[in-house]
């Protein structure tokens, strides 16, 4: 294998990763439509935690390797439209994950906190975090966001 | 590496499989998890939700994407008129395809089977495991997969 095929490898894997993540939270977001326990939540966001794990590695590699590949090709540049308009969704998708991630943990931390204190039954008010559109419409647009740098990446405008 | 710059034509095709191949990564990486928390949880509660929850992702998020995933190589490979070509990465795409596919549908069955008898009394564990060995080996060879799709071996 060259220097090339190692750094696309490495490149699409981590984009895999990153997509994967974003489909894990996405996954538990819509299954937290029936929770309304605290054990539940808790026990949900234990399975977004291979999502943290995946996203900061997805996140990392695509723009390293990415960026190695784009310094290494002839044929690319960081003037292509496609690879400009890559950057940009890439910042957006990290800024709005880094919200939603502000905007998650309390809902993590009341959820802990009443399942310590042995107050296990319904919550309107976990509920009603979890349900807010605040919470809902940032993944909703990461989701879009990914789907826009998936066909970015595929369809390469302007090269 | 021209070949990454294709027609448009063809783009739809490997869009759509790549887009199903990345839901089916993350959809076993949601069911995987479940899988492996279920399997170490003591408290039986727990164990039963996160062995439903695993069923519920293998079949609403893994089986779907990988009919979309193996339809977009299908409509891939005849746009670019490589189904009759002997290439050896495609060889290793339609065995991990098709091969993960077959052990998908085993895990799926034995996931809802452990995760019902789970609930119902209990058993059923051994059931949930093996469908979590399954979803391991059918990461491992996505893996597998996604290095074969990118240097494209001859």
């Amino acid at each position: 294998m060259t220097l090339y095929d190692w750094l696309l490898f490495l490149h699409v894997l981590a984009a895999f990763a990153l997509g994967a993540a974003i489909v894990v939270y996405d996954f538990v977001i819509v299954s937290s439509r029936r929770w309304s326990l605290p054990a539940e939540v808790v026990r949900g966001f234990r399975i977004a935690r291979v999502g943290d794990v995946l996203v900061r590695v997805g996140a990392v590699g695509t723009l390293v390797f990415g960026v190695w590949l784009a310094l290494k090709e002839d044929v690319y540049g960081f003037g292509d439209a496609w690879i400009i308009i890559a950057l940009v969704l890439w910042f957006a998708i990290g800024a709005l994950g880094a919200r939603s991630d502000k905007i998650y943990a309390p809902v993590k931390a009341r959820a802990r906190e009443l399942e310590a204190a042995g107050r296990d039954e319904p919550s309107p008010e976990l509920v009603a975090m979890l349900r807010s559109p605040a919470a809902v419409g940032v993944n909703a647009v990461i989701s879009v966001l990914l789907l826009l740098l998936l066909l970015d990446m595929i369809f390469k405008p302007g090269s | 590496m021209l070949a990454a710059i294709r027609p448009d034509s063809w783009n739809v095709p490997v869009f759509l499989h790549v887009l199903g191949a990345m839901l089916l990564v993350g959809g076993l990486a949601a069911a995987f998890s479940a899988q492996v928390l279920a399997w170490r949880r003591s408290d039986s509660g727990d164990t039963v939700a996160l062995a439903r929850t695993a069923f519920r992702a293998l079949l609403f998020v893994v089986l779907p994407a990988w009919f979309l995933m193996r339809v977009g190589a299908e409509r891939a490979l005849a746009r670019e008129s490589l189904g009759s070509a002997d290439l050896t990465w495609v060889d290793i795409g339609y065995i991990t395809a098709d091969g993960s596919g077959i052990l998908l549908l085993v895990a799926i069955v034995l996931a809802g089977i452990g995760a019902r008898r789970l609930a119902r009394d209990g058993g059923g564990a051994r059931l949930a495991q093996a469908a979590t060995v399954l979803s391991a080996i059918v990461i491992v060879a996505l893996l597998l997969t996604v290095w074969a799709m990118t240097a494209k071996p001859t």
